[in-house]
């Protein structure tokens, strides 16, 4: 570990400047849209898709894509923040409340605990309480900017959850368990915070 | 032979262990800047205290701005191991964040933090003898011109039992990096130098014009039969398809070493 | 809008390797636990980028090496593998 890290004469990146108080602490504002993946593009046709949310005693209520599709839709804007440190601002969005779901689970019968984890195509997975996706905060969102949602950016459906380190908005999210107990997800297992507000800079494990 | 007690006496045991040395950030001075091509650039920098590299290592470069802010990227070493000083061939994307720097801005005399060298699987000596087959796309053509430096500079015997087939894909002529230098090697009875251009040729080009495909593969490179070393470089989607048509022109896969490299800047 | 899948393959990883091994990693040769195939780590199919290293089998894309740098601590899930080995000297051919 350098005592003083060497400063690159002339470097800045590239960062946009950004209306102060809308930038969370760390990050930098992006007018791209970058795109981090933890695996292979899951290509999932709709006739196939579904979303099931499941309780810890195995009770489970399912939509398929017409089925989601039929549901109540909202169209929010909000700005997304990255761990990795980019902002967008003005980001837009066609999904059905994660509200809405969870509504239509508890008259199923389904017991909520006070956390859930979101599990997608291609394993990934990720934890978050129930507060934190409920009282229109997320959604399960299946357009982008207008146009149906790309496989590259989590299509056909992902979990929107922008007020939450956008690692936190599982791409090709396919289901909710409702769990007891706060179980971490695949980055929440190697290091990253449980919950991620990224108000309160929470990127890692032992964040305040 | 343990030496007897003696306060003064470190006991260094004779054992050869598997460790290397440490991979630590140096800071290097550029030496040398030269633009080789529209988009490509060569930075020649004098690494202190540098372990030499064998062809087809890199080396990760690290910017820290004066706030903090940092980048980091990898960029294969284009230079053969006996020259002594590290060569990096950068590719400068219009938007990108660290190619513009070193391009535009890093002169002779700044100072640019590197670790390295890193790699040991796309990786090749010139003791290691049999076919080599060198099949570059774009910016990829840059550890290959390594392995390429470093087989010229070895004697006539160890070139004779490692001839190279070498397939070059670029979009224009104008985009061919080390073109000169490429066609002087091709002119030696052991290396042979194919060019593609996918995008445009000039007038009277009388070379392939298309993306490599399995009957270029099967027309310059070396057969089956001969079990070259393959080593693939370039973009993922050209990696993995030259990959996949070598594989299905019969190589084996064992021996068909690839390195994708992304496309930010 | 950038909409490139960015996969590379273990040779992005070997830096990062380096912190953690006491050797270059790219040609040891690690088992994937879900699949049994046997690849060099070079080979491997590298995702994650800048928040963190995810190798997967080319086989059965089972991540096989997930590693994180996280507030001070360098982390490293290796369940994927299920056996690695790696030459005691060097790097052979």
């Amino acid at each position: 570990m350098t005592d003083k890290p060497f400063i690159a004469r002339g470097f800045h990146g590239r960062r946009a400047s950004a209306e102060a108080g809308r930038l969370p602490p760390g990050q930098y504002e992006t007018r791209d849209f970058p795109v981090l993946s933890a695996g292979p593009t899951p290509r999932t046709s709709l006739t196939s898709w579904d979303f099931v949310i499941r309780d810890t005693a195995g009770r489970s209520v399912r939509w398929s894509w017409d089925e989601l599709q039929a549901l109540p839709h909202d169209m929010p804007t909000v700005d997304i923040h990255c761990v990795t440190k980019w902002s967008k601002f003005d980001t837009r969005w066609e999904g059905v409340s994660v509200d809405t779901l969870l509504d239509l689970a508890r008259s199923d019968g389904l017991s909520e605990g006070s956390f859930v984890r979101a599990f997608c195509d291609g394993g990934y997975t990720t934890n978050l309480s129930v507060a934190d996706v409920t009282s229109g905060q997320a959604w399960i969102a299946f357009a982008y900017n207008g146009a149906p949602l790309l496989p590259e950016h989590g299509g056909p459906a992902r979990l929107l959850v922008p007020h939450l380190y956008f690692w936190k908005s599982a791409k090709w999210v396919r289901g909710v368990e409702l769990l007891e107990r706060d179980e971490p997800g695949f980055w929440e297992q190697l290091g990253y915070h449980n919950r991620g507000d990224p108000w309160r800079e929470q990127r890692y494990e032992g964040d305040p | 032979m343990i030496r007897g007690a003696n306060s003064d006496t470190r006991v260094i045991p004779d054992l050869v262990t598997s460790t290397q040395p440490r991979l630590e950030w140096r800071v290097a001075t550029v030496v040398d800047a030269k633009q080789e091509t529209a988009r490509a650039y060569t930075l020649v920098l004098d690494v202190p205290q540098w372990p030499g590299h064998r062809s087809g290592q890199h080396v990760d470069v690290r910017l820290v701005a004066e706030d903090g802010y940092q980048a980091q990227r990898s960029y294969s070493i284009a230079s053969a191991p006996e020259e002594g000083t590290v060569a990096l061939t950068v590719e400068r994307l219009e938007d990108g964040e660290v190619s513009p720097y070193l391009c535009d801005v890093l002169g002779v005399g700044d100072g640019v933090e590197v670790r390295g060298p890193i790699g040991g699987y796309f990786v090749w000596e010139s003791n290691h003898a049999g076919q080599l087959l060198l099949v570059g796309g774009g910016s990829g053509i840059v550890p290959l011109m390594a392995m390429l430096r470093h087989h010229a500079r070895a004697d006539p015997a160890v070139r004779a039992s490692a001839p190279v087939r070498m397939i070059y894909s670029a979009r224009t002529r104008d985009d061919v990096i080390y073109r000169e230098e490429l066609e002087r090697l091709a002119q030696g009875p052991d290396v042979d130098v194919t060019f593609t251009l996918t995008r445009e040729a000039p007038a009277g080009w009388q070379g392939y014009r298309r993306r490599i495909d399995k009957e270029m593969l099967g027309a310059v490179g070396w057969p089956p039969s001969e079990m070259p070393r393959g080593f693939v470089c370039g973009p993922t989607p050209f990696v993995e398809s030259v990959a996949s048509l070598l594989v299905e022109l019969g190589h084996d896969p064992a021996r068909v070493r690839t390195e994708r490299f992304g496309p930010t800047g | 809008m950038q909409i490139e899948e960015m996969r590379l393959d273990g040779n992005a990883a070997a830096g990062a390797l380096r912190e953690i091994f006491a050797q270059e990693m790219t040609v040891a040769i690690a088992t994937c636990a879900g699949c049994g195939t046997a690849s060099k780590i070079g080979a491997l199919l590298e995702y994650g980028h800048a928040m963190g290293v995810i190798l997967r089998c080319p086989g059965c894309d089972t991540a096989m090496l997930r590693f994180t740098r996280t507030a001070g601590w360098l982390r490293l899930d290796a369940s994927g593998i299920s056996y690695l080995m790696m030459p005691e000297r060097g790097t052979p051919e």
